[in-house]
């Protein structure tokens, strides 16, 4: 029986015909799920079985990119079906990714907001500009102040002229109706509500001082205002991620139905649990990464869509302000995260319905 | 190579499907199981595939103890036994090529060595010139050589078949029984069961008799 190996096993592909006879009869001599060794290999035990776990492992990678392309094939093979499936997970992908798009250059719009933290100090009308001018300079002196600048009801109104476009309106005015302001910039470590409101005690204090107004208030407030909106994009994306997994998972339910047969037939020939489950996990991962992509397409149509009227605001205030999109690193994350999604369905659904699929 | 102690199998409505079974087979043997339908031999084959566990007993294979296998060695333990079903169980969504071959991917072959015992197993069932071809343009005989073929592809120290002639007419079980024949002279353990009686006299061999889920008769002839 030894000798019968190499000649088996030593024959080229060209002459396969006639070994079918001497294989086919020769199945059973050797212990059970041992693989034919290979002739040149023979004598070297150790590198023989090296060999052929390599073997074992390169067939193990070769049957994930079987698996990978031909699951990606069978969605191809029904475009419409899978069309669907992968609008509806775009859909649901894209919705709180444009919120968090939103979201994000609000908060982008805030920060700019926050850096230019100035407190407003407005001067009774007859404060002289000589009064105004020395307590710009012991203001300045003080610590907790970074720089002070004056401006002037002449400079007030001036800029005013210039910046809102009602020159002739201004002009038609009989006194200037703008007090001297001091715009200061504070210096605080902390920043706290209540350094400001100490700050803003001390200014006040000052008789030639009508009123102070913290610019930074509805920044404050607007910038809770999105930290909630953020939950609730979370909270949402949650929600839809769900959506996604019954979505996912309940197609991936009909398709394991649908190959009911195989699936039995795999089994029974000593197909492992895993290997039945990998071209379901890979449908399941290409829905989800074909909804993403979906999705991408879908926000940049919005971007698009959105920037224009945005820039044309922004030009208004006169501010540079440009929206931003998700970037190459978040589109990214985002198809990468619907991947998952879909693979985690997939997941799912095998371990309810695949691994209770035994031949009876 | 197989050994049943004391193997009763009863489902959980109640019915039991074999009880107290004893016998054992020889490596190498060819042996039928008969009975009516409903005796238990479809039963016993499933508890040998695994696809059932006994209630009691205990069932050696190989020298595996079946009770002792985990759920996640048996598709291992599967991949050493060849089955031939009445219904052939191919898929008709591939060639007959890839129907052949699905034990061989299974196991993790490399390609070539796929092609090779894949014609090798066709050309022993004379299909080597329909390697190409859906199994379900073939004939009823042709597609139970098939079934053949991947069954004893991965070279199996066991074949189990079950009514493996159930379909076909003498002439074409005849085939198939001098190709299990074939097999059976290479060292395979063979075990088919079939209630044709005209077949069981006409081969000769060792007869496990089943009646009403009870081993009744265990020799050559009736």
């Amino acid at each position: 029986m030894k000798s019968k190996r190499p000649s088996v096993t030593g024959n080229r592909p060209t002459t396969r015909p006639s070994t079918g006879a001497t294989r086919g009869a020769s199945p059973t001599r050797r212990p059970m799920r041992e693989p034919e060794p290979q002739p040149q290999r023979q004598q070297l035990g150790a590198v023989q079985s090296k060999l052929r776990f390599a073997d074992k492992f390169d067939a193990y990678l070769a049957h994930h990119s079987t698996s990978a392309v031909d699951s990606l094939m069978r969605l191809l093979e029904t475009p419409f079906q899978s069309l669907m499936t992968w609008l509806v997970i775009a859909i649901a992908v894209a919705i709180p990714a444009a919120l968090y798009v939103g979201f994000a250059n609000l908060q982008h719009l805030g920060e700019n907001w926050e850096g230019s933290s100035q407190v407003s100090v407005f001067l009774r009308p007859e404060t002289t500009n000589a009064r105004a001018e020395e307590m710009r300079t012991r203001l300045e002196a003080r610590e907790d102040i970074a720089k002070v600048v004056y401006v002037s009801p002449t400079q007030g109104l001036a800029e005013f002229k210039a910046q809102s476009g009602l020159g002739e309106v201004v002009d038609s005015l009989e006194k200037n109706p703008l007090p001297g302001t001091l715009l200061v910039t504070p210096h605080l470590q902390d920043g706290s509500d209540a350094a400001m409101t100490l700050l803003e005690q001390s200014l006040i204090a000052d008789p030639a001082v009508a009123d102070v107004r913290l610019d930074m208030q509805w920044v404050k407030r607007l910038q809770q205002l999105m930290i909630l909106g953020k939950k609730m994009v979370f909270g949402l994306g949650g929600l839809l991620a769900l959506g996604v997994l019954l979505v996912i998972g309940n197609t991936i339910r009909l398709a394991i139905e649908n190959r009911r047969d195989e699936i039995l037939v795999v089994k029974l020939v000593g197909g492992t649990d895993a290997y039945v489950a990998r071209p379901f996990l890979y449908t399941g991962l290409w829905y989800g990464i074909g909804g993403g992509l979906l999705a991408l397409v879908v926000l940049g149509i919005g971007f698009f869509w959105v920037s224009g009227t945005v820039d044309q605001l922004a030009a208004l205030y006169q501010s540079n302000f440009r929206l931003q999109g998700l970037g190459m690193f978040g589109s990214m994350q985002m198809v990468l995260l619907a991947g998952l999604t879909g693979l985690l369905g997939a997941w799912i659904a095998v371990v309810r319905h695949l691994i209770q699929i035994q031949p009876r | 190579m197989i050994r049943f102690d004391n193997v009763s199998k009863r489902y959980d409505n109640g019915f039991e499907a074999l009880s107290r079974i004893n016998f054992t087979v020889e490596p190498g043997e060819m042996l039928f199981l008969t009975g009516h339908s409903g005796a238990g031999k479809s039963t016993l084959m499933k508890l040998i595939m695994q696809m059932e566990r006994p209630s009691n007993g205990q069932i050696r294979v190989d020298g595996h103890d079946l009770n002792r296998m985990s759920s996640s060695q048996i598709p291992y333990y599967r991949r050493n036994i060849g089955v031939v079903f009445q219904n052939h169980q191919l898929l008709f969504d591939r060639t007959v090529f890839d129907n052949v071959a699905l034990p061989l991917q299974i196991a993790g072959l490399p390609h070539q060595e796929i092609g090779r015992r894949v014609r090798a197993a066709l050309d022993k069932v004379s299909l080597l010139e329909k390697e190409r071809l859906n199994p379900i343009v073939l004939s009823g005989g042709e597609q139970q050589r098939v079934g053949i073929a991947r069954a004893v592809v991965n070279k199996p120290t066991m074949l189990l078949a079950d009514e493996p002639t159930g379909n076909l007419d003498p002439e074409l079980s005849e085939e198939i029984m001098t190709l299990f024949r074939q097999f059976n002279e290479v060292g395979v353990t063979i075990m088919i069961a079939s209630h044709d009686v005209e077949l069981l006299k006409r081969m000769n061999k060792r007869i496990l008799g089943l009646v009403e889920g009870k081993l009744v008769h265990d020799g050559v002839l009736w």
